[in-house]
């Protein structure tokens, strides 16, 4: 199955190109989809000190890591090694590096004092046997170490690719158990690579859909606490969390922050009618924005805040809609045979990943904000819920297995449609969101 | 840890009731009873379906619910003709109010499968009204397709779990 997948992708994507320079700089680029993963070496970052040698090692581990699940990069292993790196000043034995092959080397020096911990690090391009930008070097606590290897990982990716990071971002998600018709759900946030899980609500109640809001502090999510759907807002740190009132009678679902993190676009359910209102988070104001009989739902903000794309079927099938974000006409941008859900606006602006519907399959695909150039990232029984990488390179979702034993499982996948792979949590999980970039 | 397992086994116990049908009507819409977690199990004590005015012959005798056609929220003759039953009970027993739920099979997206859920559930709602049972004594509520009742993925359990139910979500003791 994952070949036949693979295959059709790779008909559907141009020719793909492999652009690791070995004459030039070193350099991958990501947008033509790469075939083969640029090899490097990652040895324990050295101890600065006696109590830093384990921490230099599970550094080095959590770089590889990240940087191997990318598909971009391909870690040589220890084992291969000629020299080693045993002292972070001293000059690279470039020969030792390039007879193993491995293109890039990242070394790394660590000194735990305390509770304190540096972490410094240097990226070679051992090709052309230089260094490729400037040795950093990050401060924090023994207790964040995982973030600080994220943002080595970062920036060695954001070196070699000329892409943002992606690593120091973390993820919210719903965490399920037990089977279809018996299913508790609870919300939980982890780092982007899977670690760190905790949880922020119990499974005493529905709970649906988190997202994070810009600066990746808050919450919104939609819970039956009430017995009804109702949107609240959640703060990540004190897992304090409030209900965003709503009108009289109605329900409210599928709410996002607005870039700016004071307005809540989200559903509402008047009757029989679904449509899509904004609340001024500060005041509780409401606006209508839609006014179709027909259902309105799952709206995402284009990164400049101006406009709203969102899902209707009043074309008697769900499509794909952008308008203004005060309201007004809508544009329909998805053409494609089958029905459209789901739309999330890249964070670089460019593109909308969706949930596509078709022929009993699902999938999750990306096109311009013009709707064209739609291309098919997965195919399954059931695929749903995109969420963007905070470089706009990767996206999150959730695929759901059939039949009576199916159980859901977060997966990613690049925009150019390799690299699907599954994110590990502890029990299963549904409807990711990508939090920004961690300062 | 602890709570997770306590709510397991409340819902444990509440499946059971429901099962048994056992004891007499108890219960409410505004006492806290509704378990969002036991959709169709409302707390509500079933009564005995020999008794026309209990909660288990409402369900059983009465017809609690009434299915949909793939992504379609239109009454069904049959439908219609459930919901004529429902709403000639409701006007008999005037103490109980209703809780409408709208239910959608798993191929959908979940949102929109929250808003369709809503539409069939406002469709029967609509339609009692229609027939004089007054719009005070219900409200609806959509699962999507979070609470299916088959958890096969073929078109027989789907067509179960297309379905706006009324639940019974008040009424007298005894």
């Amino acid at each position: 199955m994952m070949v036949r997948i693979f295959t059709a992708l790779m008909a559907l994507m141009m020719t793909a190109t492999l652009s690791l320079a070995q004459q030039g700089p070193l350099r991958i680029e990501i947008t033509e989809g790469v075939i083969e993963p640029l090899p490097f070496a990652t040895p324990n970052f050295v101890a600065e000190n006696g109590s830093s040698a384990e921490m230099g090692a599970q550094l080095a581990r959590v770089v590889a890591a990240d940087l191997q699940n990318t598909g971009l990069f391909r870690e040589i292993p220890a084992k291969a090694y000629i020299s080693n790196v045993t002292d972070f000043g001293s000059a690279i034995q470039y020969p030792d590096w390039k007879a193993i092959n491995a293109q890039a080397l990242v070394t790394g020096a660590v000194n735990v004092s305390g509770n304190n911990l540096t972490v410094k690090f240097r990226l070679y391009d051992t090709f052309s046997g230089a260094e490729l930008g400037n040795g950093l070097q990050f401060q924090g606590t023994t207790e964040g170490w995982r973030r600080m290897a994220h943002k080595v990982s970062d920036a060695v990716y954001s070196r070699i690719t000329g892409e943002g990071g992606y690593f120091d971002s973390r993820v919210v998600f719903v965490s399920e158990t037990g089977p279809k018709n018996k299913r508790q759900k609870r919300l939980a946030v982890m780092d982007s690579d899977g670690a760190g899980v905790k949880y922020l609500t119990d499974s005493r109640s529905l709970v649906l859909a988190p997202r994070f809001s810009p600066t990746g502090d808050r919450v919104l999510y939609t819970s039956y606490e009430t017995g009804f759907p109702r949107i609240y807002v959640l703060d990540v740190g004190s897992v304090q969390r409030r209900v965003l009132e709503s009108g009289e009678g109605s329900i409210s679902f599928a709410p996002r922050f607005s870039p700016n993190g004071q307005t809540v676009v989200y559903s509402q359910a008047t009757g029989s009618n679904t449509d899509i209102y904004t609340m001024d988070i500060a005041s509780g104001r409401s606006t209508r924005l839609t006014s179709a009989p027909s259902i309105e739902t799952a709206p995402s903000y284009s990164p400049d805040g101006n406009r709203i794309v969102f899902e209707s079927d009043r074309s008697g099938a769900q499509q794909l809609y952008i308008m203004s974000a005060n309201g007004g006409d809508a544009k329909r941008i998805s053409f494609g045979q089958g029905r459209y859900g789901t739309p999330v606006w890249s964070p670089r602006g460019d593109l909308i990943a969706f949930t596509k519907q078709s022929k009993g399959r699902f999938h999750i695909g990306v096109m311009r904000v013009d709707g064209s150039e739609e291309r098919l990232l997965t195919a399954s029984f059931l695929d749903e819920g995109p969420t963007w990488s905070p470089n706009g390179r990767v996206i999150m979702f959730h695929r759901e297995t059939q039949g009576a034993g199916g159980r859901s499982t977060l997966y990613s996948v690049d925009i150019t449609g390799r690299n699907l792979r599954p994110v590990r949590t502890p029990e299963g999980g549904s409807d990711p969101s990508w939090s920004p970039l961690q300062k | 840890m602890k709570l997770t397992t306590k709510v397991i086994l409340m819902m444990g116990a509440l499946s059971m009731a429901a099962c048994t049908n056992a004891g007499k009507l108890g219960g409410g819409a505004g006492d806290g009873a509704f378990d969002p977690n036991a959709a169709e199990n409302s707390g509500v004590i079933m009564g005995s379906v020999s008794d026309p005015t209990s909660n288990a012959y409402f369900q059983q005798a009465v017809g609690d619910r009434v299915m949909f056609e793939v992504d379609q929220s239109s009454l069904t003759a049959v439908g219609r003709a459930t919901l004529d039953s429902q709403a000639t009970w409701l006007l008999t027993n005037a103490d109980y109010t209703a809780i409408i739920e709208g239910h959608a099979d798993e191929q959908g997206t979940r949102e929109y499968n929250i808003a369709l859920g809503n539409r069939r559930a406002d469709v029967a709602r609509s339609y009692l009204v229609s027939k004089g049972v007054p719009s005070s004594r219900m409200q609806i509520v959509s699962y999507g397709k979070e609470r299916p009742i088959e958890i096969c993925s073929e078109e027989a359990c789907y067509a179960k779990n297309r379905r706006a139910v009324t639940l019974l979500a008040g009424g007298l003791t005894g």
